[in-house]
C-alpha cells in the first residue's frame, strides 16, 4: 500500500469466546488510513465497528478476546507490541472519543483536572503553569466559552454538547496522528451534533489527523467521510468514496442501507425501502455470504451465495470495492439504481 | 367542534416542583416543562411532534395519555376531558388510548412470555371473552409480523426490532383509536427502522388510527406525520402540515434545526447552507423572557424580550409563534447575516 498511511490494518480479526461459542466479531478486516483523511464505517448494531476500534487502541485484549492479524501504526504493530510500547501509544499517537461524554468523564474531577491528566501521562515534569495554559489553549479551540472560568468546573456543570467538547479536548491535547471517534454525536441533539461535527473538521485540517468515523447515520457520513466501509456480520462488505457510496453502491446491503434511510424530502409517503429479517448470530453466521439470507438478489449469485464467502474485489470506475458474488455489471447497474431511488 | 378530531389537547401545562426551600422543604421553583400547549389530531393520520432534548415531548406524551396529570388544561379523547376522568371512566378511556416507548427492553418485562404481555390488556379490561384471549393474541402477532408460534417465547429472545413488533401488538391489542409513540424507531438499526415505520403506517391504513408520533429525528417525522409540531422549551413555536413545515419553515428555530440534519448527499456538502446555531438550550427553569429562543435566534430585537409572540396564523397562514417569521419562499441556501 502507499507510504503515506498512518495506519494500516492487516487481516484483523477478533473473537472472544463465551458460553455459546466463539463469536467472530470482526473477520479478516483490512484498511489503510492516510494523514488527514476520514475514514467513516457505518454498518448495524453487531457488525464489529466499534470492536475494530477498541483493537486499534487495543483495548479488548482481555483473556476472553484472539485478536490476530497487524495493526501498523506507521510502521508498529500495536497488536505484538509491549504494554509499555501501547501506553505510550494510546491516548498520545491514538486517541479516542466515545459516544456518551457523562460516561466518559470521571465525576469525581475538574474538566481541567482530566484534560491535563491526559497530556501528563505522557509529559511527564511539565510545570503546571505551562499544562495549565495548555489546557485552557485546548479549552479554547474546542469552543468552549469562558475557559478561564470553566476549568475549574465539574463534568455534571456542562450540557452535553460542552461535555463532549471536552471529550474532544482531551482526545486531541497530545495532538494524535489518528483519532477514533465512535458515534461521536449520537447521543447529542442534531443542532449540537452539526456543531460537534463542524469543530471536528476543522481540528482535522489544523492537527492534520486522521479520523476514524464510526455511525451508523449515513448523513453524518455523508458529511465528513471521504472513504467509508461498510461493515456487516464483522466483514467488509463495501469500500468506496464517500461520492461513490451514495452515486454507484456496490453491494446489497449498502443498496438496502439507502433505501432505508428516510429523507427531510421524503413527499410522496410511499413505503420505504427495507432489508428483511435482521443482522445474523455471530455465533452461527450464515454460510458463504453473510448477508444472503436477506438478499434479494441471491438468485444472480449462482449459487455461489450460499457457498462461498466472497472476498473483496475492485469494482466499476469509482474506485470501490465489494465482496459479492454478483457479475460486475449487475451490482453497478443495481447500484445507480438504488443511488436514483 | 368537529367529529373529525381523534385528539385535541387544550393549552396543556405541566410544572414540575423542583428545589427545596431550607426550612420547610417546600419546593422553591419549578421546571416548566410543558408551557402551554395546544394541539389537535385528525382522525386517521399523524401528528409529529419534534424538539431537541428538554423541550418538553416526552411530558407532553404522557399528559395526553395521563400517565401524569396536568398542572392546567385539559386532553379530549372523542370530546371526552380525560383530565378529569377517574375510575371505571378512566379504565374505559385508556383503552382507546394506547402507547409505544421508545426502548423495547425496558418496556417489555423480561419475566413474562410474550402471549402473557400482549394478553394482559386484554385480561385487565374484559374485552375478550375468557378462553379467547390466546386466539386473539396470536392474531396480534401476525398481524405485527411475528410468528404466532412464539407464544411462548420471552423478550429476550427477540431482537430489538421484534421486540418493537412486540410493544406495537401489545398496544393495538384493546383496538385504540389513538397511540402515542415516544421515540419508537429511535433505538433501532436503519433498516429495522424502516420495517418498523411501514409497519405503522400500514396499521393505520387498515385501522384508521390516529398517531401522536414523537421524535427527535426530523427526517423520520417528514416521513411519517401529516401535520408537525415544532416544540422549543416546553412550547410549540410551529405547527403545520408536514409538506409546508419542510419546504417553507417559518419559525427561525424550525429552520435552524432543518438545516442542521446530516442529509445524505456527499455532493451537498459544504456549500454554506447550515445555520449553526450557538449555545444550548436555556434552562426550563428560569426560560427566558419573551420569546424563549431569542437567546440563540439571529433575528431577535427588543420586541423579542419584552413580548411573548403567540401561536397564530402569519400572513402566509403558517401558525407560527415569531415575531419575525421568514419570508416565502424561505430559501435554506442563504446563510443568516
Amino acid at each position: 500500500m502507499s507510504n503515506t498511511s498512518v495506519l494500516s490494518v492487516r487481516n484483523l480479526s477478533v473473537a472472544f469466546a463465551t458460553a455459546d461459542g466463539d463469536v467472530i466479531a470482526v473477520d479478516k478486516l483490512s484498511f489503510d488510513l492516510a494523514l488527514g483523511e476520514t475514514l467513516g464505517i457505518v454498518g448495524e448494531s453487531g457488525s464489529g465497528k466499534s470492536v475494530t476500534a477498541s483493537s486499534i487502541m487495543r483495548l479488548n485484549n482481555s483473556s476472553s478476546a484472539t485478536t490476530t492479524g497487524e495493526i501498523l501504526l506507521e510502521g508498529t504493530n500495536i497488536l505484538t507490541a509491549s504494554e509499555d510500547e501501547v501506553r505510550s501509544i494510546r491516548g498520545k499517537d491514538v486517541a479516542m472519543i466515545f459516544q456518551d461524554p457523562l460516561s466518559a468523564l470521571n465525576p469525581y474531577y475538574t474538566v481541567g483536572h482530566q484534560i491535563a491528566e491526559a497530556y501528563e501521562v505522557h509529559h511527564h515534569g511539565v510545570d503546571k503553569s505551562v499544562v495549565r495554559s495548555l489546557v485552557l489553549d485546548m479549552m479554547t479551540k474546542v469552543g468552549i466559552p469562558n475557559p478561564e472560568k470553566r476549568i475549574d468546573e465539574y463534568p455534571h456543570q456542562f450540557s452535553g454538547g460542552m461535555r463532549q467538547r471536552i471529550v474532544i479536548a482531551i482526545a486531541l491535547i497530545n495532538q494524535p496522528k489518528v483519532l477514533i471517534a465512535d458515534e461521536p454525536t449520537t447521543a447529542l441533539d442534531v443542532t449540537v451534533q452539526a456543531q460537534i461535527l463542524d469543530l471536528m473538521k476543522s481540528l482535522q485540517l489544523e492537527f492534520n489527523m486522521a479520523i476514524i468515523l464510526i455511525t451508523h447515520d449515513l448523513g453524518v457520513i455523508a458529511e465528513v467521510a471521504d472513504n467509508v466501509l461498510v461493515m456487516y456480520a464483522g466483514r467488509i462488505v463495501e469500500t468506496s468514496s464517500v461520492s461513490a457510496l451514495f452515486a454507484e453502491p456496490v453491494h446489497p446491503y449498502a443498496f438496502g442501507l439507502l433505501g432505508a434511510v428516510t429523507s427531510l424530502e421524503a413527499s410522496d409517503r410511499g413505503q420505504l425501502d427495507t432489508i428483511a429479517g435482521s443482522p445474523p448470530s455471530l455465533i452461527s453466521l450464515p454460510s458463504g455470504c453473510s448477508f444472503h439470507p436477506r438478499c434479494e438478489f441471491v438468485e444472480f449469485g449462482n449459487g455461489k451465495c450460499v457457498s462461498v464467502v466472497p472476498e473483496l474485489r475492485s469494482i466499476g470506475t469509482l474506485g470501490s470495492s465489494t465482496a459479492c458474488h454478483l457479475s460486475d455489471d449487475v451490482i453497478v447497474s443495481l447500484g445507480r439504481k438504488a443511488a436514483r431511488a | 367542534m368537529t367529529n373529525d378530531l381523534a385528539l385535541q389537547a387544550i393549552d396543556l401545562v405541566k410544572y414540575f416542583p423542583t428545589g427545596a426551600s431550607k426550612i420547610l422543604g417546600r419546593p422553591t421553583n419549578s421546571v416548566r416543562a410543558v408551557d402551554g400547549v395546544s394541539l389537535t389530531v385528525q382522525k386517521g393520520t399523524t401528528l409529529g411532534i419534534v424538539g431537541e432534548s428538554g423541550c418538553g415531548k416526552s411530558t407532553l406524551a404522557r399528559l395526553v395519555t395521563r400517565l401524569i396529570d396536568p398542572t392546567s388544561g385539559s386532553v379530549l379523547l372523542d370530546g371526552v376531558d380525560i383530565t378529569t376522568l377517574s375510575g371505571s371512566d378512566l379504565r374505559k378511556t385508556r383503552r382507546k388510548l394506547q402507547m409505544i416507548f421508545q426502548d423495547p427492553y425496558s418496556s417489555l418485562n423480561p419475566r413474562h412470555s410474550i402471549g402473557q404481555i400482549i394478553s394482559q390488556p386484554l385480561a385487565i379490561q374484559h374485552i375478550v371473552p375468557k378462553g379467547q384471549e390466546m386466539a386473539r393474541t396470536q392474531e396480534l402477532m401476525e398481524r405485527v409480523g411475528l410468528n404466532p408460534e412464539h407464544y411462548n417465547r420471552y423478550p429476550h429472545e427477540f431482537s430489538g426490532g421484534q421486540r418493537q413488533r412486540i410493544g406495537i401488538a401489545r398496544a393495538l391489542a384493546l383496538e385504540p383509536t389513538v397511540i402515542v409513540a415516544d421515540e419508537p424507531v429511535s433505538a433501532l438499526d436503519v433498516s429495522i427502522q424502516a420495517q418498523i415505520l411501514n409497519l405503522l403506517e400500514n396499521l393505520q391504513k387498515e385501522l384508521g388510527l390516529s398517531y401522536v408520533f414523537i421524535a427527535h429525528d426530523l427526517s423520520v417525522v417528514r416521513h411519517i406525520a401529516d401535520q408537525v409540531a415544532v416544540m422549543y422549551l416546553g412550547k410549540v413555536v410551529e405547527i403545520g402540515p408536514a409538506a409546508d413545515v419542510y419546504s417553507r419553515p417559518a419559525h427561525p428555530y424550525t429552520m435552524a434545526l432543518l438545516s442542521a440534519v446530516p442529509v445524505a448527499r456527499p455532493s451537498e456538502r459544504g456549500n454554506g447552507h447550515r445555520i449553526r446555531l450557538v449555545g444550548d438550550v436555556p434552562s426550563p427553569i428560569d426560560p427566558p423572557s419573551g420569546c424563549r429562543f431569542r437567546t440563540r435566534c439571529w433575528k431577535a430585537t427588543d420586541l423579542c424580550a419584552q413580548q411573548e409572540p403567540v401561536l397564530a396564523p402569519d400572513e402566509a397562514g403558517r401558525v407560527v409563534a415569531c415575531h419575525f417569521p421568514n419570508e416565502v419562499p424561505v430559501s435554506l441556501g442563504i446563510r443568516p447575516s
